[in-house]
């Protein structure tokens, strides 16, 4: 039992991290209806924000806590948000009324640039993201740890995806940003800025990846110029099992792929964890093609 | 006109950089031409950059000693990404278009692996440096390597755990997508169950995984008193990092896959009371060992860990045996190289056997306290 309940605090604090890398990915499909690939190396660029960053605030604030380390993740969030408005005006604006494949690839190719440009500026070897909390454990049995990281994750997470609610459905920003993804051209007619909205969304998904990233490394503090592959592969994945377009469905999705991963890996095979998740999402589109939450939508014609 | 003759310029201009591209450096009759593949980025890149360095100061050595059949020796580099098909890549572009006469490289076994082939099927002489799954030599008579073979890593590692530790209960955590990490695995395994251990459970990951916490919860449930990570640092520190955070407190040991700088600066104190096997360390007092620390860090800035030691055995060794072919003929090489006998290297006496491994002593280093420190020796049977 024990056994069972330490796996799920793993599953759930490595989900809620997919959940909010998905949230980003979701969000930019839902306005612009296409995948920003390069999504996953915002969020590994949000890492080494972070690594370069706080060997100059800990100090500052006389150690590491919780200050310093929410002042790390909101200056970090401050960047990626800037380099993904950087991203959407230099890449994928110019492109916007072309076919949504060419915008495709060039997220790919923003995407290899970000991975391999990274690993010229930042040096390809694996390096310690400094630790922003002192950690501890809360819950200190000898079968069940549970330790103040896990908790920081998943209770941020959550803060973060209640915040977003709140911008989304709560504001005239979010208002307007849900109008754009019902349709781009009757929004602007009704006097909606496209560019500024398209912009924000991109300031909120970076911003999240940021987050994400903040929390990713203080878990699992090796980082590398290549790390955002496989989260941003798993996040994607689990935007679309959600249904993508869809907020509730990214952090559902996020927190069953962080379960599944993590039980398979314990309790079947940890060879078999990408076949069987991945397995599982195939079982899920086959009977439910626009994932878990999403609503099907016929094409437009 | 002014415009075709420019055109024609830039035809011409582009053929002949091919065509120069195409004969490389074999134009240059004063140097004997050397190639190394090498991990210099990538999960493993420290390794392949201390081989790399390793190999730079042999050349430098054999230079500065008047060079090699009256020629200096020139060293090609290519970069493998850590990647196994950018190994072959790699070699197959140093043999066939810079034509080198003997090939260094590379760590990782599933490297050297892809790369032997293409080296036998060449007659190139390769000398791994670092690569010790015994399937790497079995490749062809043209290949060798300058470390012990997984085997003997085993039989040390099992050893120090029965004898030394006097544990009896181990588990097993490897990397089932790289074939050192299993064979290590396996040798352990073996040797383990005939001194009358007992192997309670084996887990598995992927290289450039991140999270262990399942397979570690999962192993934390057969009580093992310690657990073997026969992978390579940047997993090896993950995971004892979050084994500790598990309240796991038993040693964890691993093989040379854990010797690099990087084992404790990602780690940090959770790797107090863990230990490795490998070929070397830097404190050993020998004045051949000493002077090697000493260049070294007069150049680079920093102590040389295994891997540099062994990229410049594989440097020496490979110079040793041209200078005693008299020929940079691959076949002459491969059987001066095949006579090595008793050479004095930094990393032991090596002698290579009729398998073409080296058999030479293997040395467990004990971390504590952030620091390494050499706990004990052991030989050959």
């Amino acid at each position: 039992m024990s056994e069972f309940l330490q796996q799920l605090i793993n599953g759930l604090s490595l989900g809620s991290i997919y959940a909010l890398i998905a949230l980003g990915y979701t969000m930019i499909y839902g306005v612009l209806r296409f995948i920003n690939f390069a999504h996953g190396d915002v969020f590994m660029l949000g890492a080494f924000a972070g690594f370069y960053m706080a060997p100059h605030i800990i100090p500052f604030f006389g150690g590491a806590g919780i200050l310093p380390a929410l002042t790390v993740m909101l200056l970090t969030m401050v960047i990626c948000a800037i380099i993904g408005v950087i991203i959407e005006k230099l890449a994928y604006r110019p492109l916007r009324s072309r076919p949504k494949l060419t915008v495709l690839i060039t997220a790919i190719g923003m995407s290899l640039f970000l991975e391999f440009g990274g690993q010229l500026v930042f040096g390809p070897d694996p390096k310690l993201y400094p630790a922003l909390l002192p950690s501890a454990n809360i819950v200190n049995a000898k079968d069940l740890v549970i330790g103040t990281n896990s908790v920081v994750v998943i209770l941020t997470a959550l803060v973060l995806m209640l915040i977003l609610r709140l911008i989304v459905f709560k504001t005239r920003l979010g208002t307007a940003m849900r109008a754009v993804s019902y349709d781009h051209r009757a929004a602007s007619l009704m006097g909606i800025n496209i560019d500024t909205i398209i912009s924000f969304t991109f300031i909120i998904g970076s911003g999240l990846a940021a987050a994400a990233a903040t929390l990713y490394a203080t878990v699992y503090p090796s980082i590398n110029p290549l790390m955002g592959i496989m989260p941003g592969l798993k996040a994607f994945i689990a935007a679309v099992l959600g249904g993508i377009g869809n907020l509730y469905g990214a952090a559902v999705g996020g927190v069953l792929i962080g379960l599944i991963e993590t039980f398979v890996t314990g309790y079947v095979s940890p060879i078999l964890r990408d076949a069987i998740a991945f397995g599982i999402l195939i079982l899920i589109l086959l009977f439910k093609p626009s994932g878990l939450l999403g609503k099907f939508e016929a094409e437009k014609v | 006109m002014a415009r075709t003759d420019f055109r024609l310029l830039s035809v011409v201009c582009i053929v002949f950089s091919f065509f120069a591209a195409g004969c490389g450096g074999g134009a240059d009759q004063n140097e004997v031409l050397i190639g190394e593949y090498s991990s210099l980025t990538g999960t493993t890149a420290t390794f392949g950059q201390s081989t790399h360095r390793g190999m730079l100061m042999a050349v430098d050595d054999i230079n500065s000693a008047g060079g090699l059949l009256g020629k200096t020796v020139k060293l090609l580099t290519e970069d493998t990404q850590s990647k196994p098909e950018e190994a072959a890549t790699a070699v197959t572009k140093l043999i066939t278009r810079d034509k080198v006469k003997a090939i260094v490289g590379e760590v990782a076994s599933s490297r050297s692996l892809a790369a032997a082939p293409i080296c036998q099927s060449n007659s190139i002489p390769m000398v791994s440096p670092a690569s010790t799954n015994p399937q790497v030599t079995q490749k062809g008579d043209y290949i060798f390597r300058v470390c012990y073979i997984d085997p003997f890593q085993g039989e040390v590692i099992a050893k120090f755990v029965f004898n030394s530790l006097k544990i009896r209960k181990a588990a097993i955590l490897k990397d089932v997508k790289n074939d050192y990490s299993i064979g290590l695995a396996q040798y352990f395994d073996e040797t383990f169950r005939k001194l009358g251990g007992e192997v309670a459970a084996t887990q598995a990951y992927s290289e450039g995984d991140i999270d262990f916490k399942a397979q570690l919860t999962a192993l934390k449930a057969f009580g093992p008193e310690a657990i073997i990570v026969p992978g390579y640092y940047t997993e090896a520190a993950l995971i004892v990092k979050q084994a500790r955070e598990l309240n796991m407190t038993m040693p964890f040991l691993g093989g040379d896959g854990w010797d690099s700088g990087k084992l404790i600066e990602i780690g940090g104190m959770s790797m107090n009371n863990t230990y490795f096997a490998t070929a070397y360390t830097a404190d050993d007092p020998s004045p051949v060992v000493q002077k090697f620390v000493q260049t070294y860090k007069t150049r680079f800035g920093e102590p040389p860990d295994a891997m540099a030691a062994l990229g410049y055995d594989a440097g020496k060794i490979l110079f040793d045996a041209i200078g005693r072919a008299q020929s940079d003929d691959g076949a002459r090489i491969r059987d001066a190289l095949a006579a090595t006998k008793g050479f004095v290297g930094v990393t032991g006496l090596i002698t290579i056997d009729p398998d073409r491994n080296a058999r030479k002593s293997a040395v467990i280093i004990a971390v504590n306290d952030g620091k390494l420190s050499y706990k004990e020796t052991i030989q050959p049977d």
